[in-house]
């Protein structure tokens, strides 16, 4: 048999595994069941899910979402800065915070925060129970934002350094004007990732019952699977999924697009 | 920050960088092996040796770049291995050239020379966008504000590095190999600058491979080898008839 024969034959193959696949598994599911549960069109129309799921779900997803990012970001900072401190304590904190954060589900940091902590301390979070949650999300995302940032600060080479420091400039200032901003560059295709991560995270905010009003995405959508038009079908679920990715793909292609760029760069 | 005051008669009539007894290792490895060693105001010394010598260090140790780890370094005046010496004061009154130039990536020509007249010596925007444009102008890069260091070829990155240097108005220049990551077409613009300011009467100690530059406009050459200063003295004698061996096997490979 001719080569190139061969290769058309194993192509062949492949390609009629695949078809198979799909058609089994076509024939395996249940549709009208899947269009009763996923697909209730009471949900899909005018007078549906989506007035709930946008207004309040989706902005309230994007609401929390940029607050633990913003103040995530600020403590990786500091957290970064730390763990390259030449003061050996801090390191040590640093290094503890995030091995401890980056270890710890974040479902059991938010149930912690909104529920353990009022008790033990007598001391209730700001922001009632959306603040804990909060808390919660921004000490995670920080000890995360850490180790990218201090990794980001570790690729400015160290001639930069070296030349602010040549010109008299004081460490504060050589890490602030030439160090930082160099970094940032450098991590700025990863911490879009940490912020899609972020997105989904918030969707844990769940297990602590909060206001109609404060409720996030994956709340909302949960809600809508006891009530309203949809009652007793995953619909809302469905909905809710195509919303995320709505937010998500164009973040995740906006990353794919930075790293091309910066790869470009060097 | 208390600035050292300084009488000028008495600081033209001290040495401008003045080692004793300097010693450095890296860990278990020792790169300077006792080096006495000065520069005069208004001289210009140049430093060649073998890869490894540790000439670029013993350039390092001037601004505390590295420290050094016994020995006395005095710049003008100044003791800078004193734990009470001002660092950030002395280093901005030298000026530093890199092999790599190190010029700000994220900043164009403007605000690389501008910084730290700003942040360091406190001058004024106007102020200091004017002695940026003065010192550009001097490099041969009038025109070249608003340019990036990635748009710039090497030559021209060395030059805004040179200008940089100068807009903090130093009391002297230290030149750590500054052409060798340079195209070879590119070597004589940079050298040609630092002729021009060896030949206003700056203080220079230039680490180089140059040795046409070493001899056309140093004052003093000296050879390193393995970490001693092995023959120090006046260029045109050291190059055409050096005393000791080590020196002319180095310069028969290089020459």
């Amino acid at each position: 048999m001719k080569r190139s024969t061969k290769r058309r034959l194993t192509n062949g193959i492949l390609y009629g595994i695949l078809v198979l696949a799909v058609v089994l598994l076509g024939a395996l599911v249940n549709w009208t069941a899947v269009k009763d549960n996923f697909f209730d069109s009471a949900g899909w129309g005018r007078d549906g899910n989506w007035d709930d799921l946008i207004t309040i779900g989706v902005k309230n997803t994007i609401v929390y979402t940029l607050i633990a990012f913003v103040f995530g970001f600020g403590l990786a900072i500091l957290l970064a800065l730390m763990k390259l401190s030449p003061v050996a304590p801090y390191r040590w904190l640093a290094t503890g915070y995030i091995e401890f954060f980056r270890g710890l589900p974040a479902l059991i940091v938010i149930l912690v925060m909104a529920f353990g902590v009022p008790i033990a301390f007598g001391w209730s979070p700001p922001g009632g129970l959306v603040g804990a949650g909060l808390i919660a999300l921004i000490l995670v995302a920080g000890a995360y934002m850490a180790e990218t940032l201090r990794a980001g600060i570790q690729a400015v080479p160290k001639g930069q350094t070296e030349a602010a420091r040549s010109l008299g400039m004081s460490s504060g200032r050589t890490t602030l004007s030439v160090v930082l901003p160099q970094a940032f560059r450098i991590v700025i295709p990863p911490l879009t990732n940490e912020f899609v991560l972020l997105i989904k995270d918030t969707a844990l905010l769940f297990v602590i019952g909060v206001e109609v009003g404060q409720r996030e995405l994956t709340t909302v959508a949960r809600d809508l699977i006891t009530s309203g038009p949809t009652a007793g079908t995953s619909t809302s679920l469905i909905q809710a999924a195509l919303l995320y990715l709505i937010i998500t793909l164009p973040l995740t292609r906006l990353v794919a697009w930075l790293e091309k760029r910066q790869q470009r760069a060097r | 920050m208390t600035v050292p005051t300084q009488n000028p008669t008495e600081k033209k009539s001290g040495r401008a960088i003045e080692v004793r007894e300097l010693h450095k290792y890296f860990g278990e490895l020792e790169v300077l092996k006792g080096i006495d060693f000065h520069v005069d105001h208004g001289q210009v010394v140049c430093v060649i040796g073998p890869s490894g010598s540790g000439k670029s260090t013993l350039l390092r140790c001037v601004n505390r770049l590295e420290d050094p780890t016994s020995g006395t370094i005095v710049v003008e005046g100044v003791d800078i291995c004193d734990p009470e010496a001002d660092l950030d004061d002395v280093r901005s009154r030298i000026g530093m050239v890199f092999q790599s130039f190190n010029l700000f990536p994220h900043m164009n020509v403007m605000r690389n020379l501008c910084i730290a007249q700003q942040r360091v010596r406190g001058r004024g925007k106007d102020e200091a966008i004017e002695v940026a444009r003065t010192n550009l102008a001097k490099v041969g890069l009038a025109g070249k504000e608003d340019a990036y260091p990635a748009h710039l070829s090497g030559g021209q990155q060395q030059r805004v590095a040179i200008a940089r240097a100068l807009s903090m108005d130093p009391d002297m220049m230290l030149f750590d190999e500054p052409t060798s990551a340079l195209d070879p077409e590119l070597v004589g613009d940079v050298l040609a600058v630092m002729k021009d300011l060896a030949s206003e009467g700056m203080t220079m100690m230039v680490v180089t491979h140059e040795m046409g530059f070493a001899r056309e406009v140093g004052d003093k050459l000296v050879f390193m080898d393995d970490g001693v200063i092995v023959e120090e003295g006046d260029p045109v004698e050291v190059l055409a008839d050096p005393q000791h061996e080590r020196t002319r096997s180095f310069l028969s490979k290089v020459l």
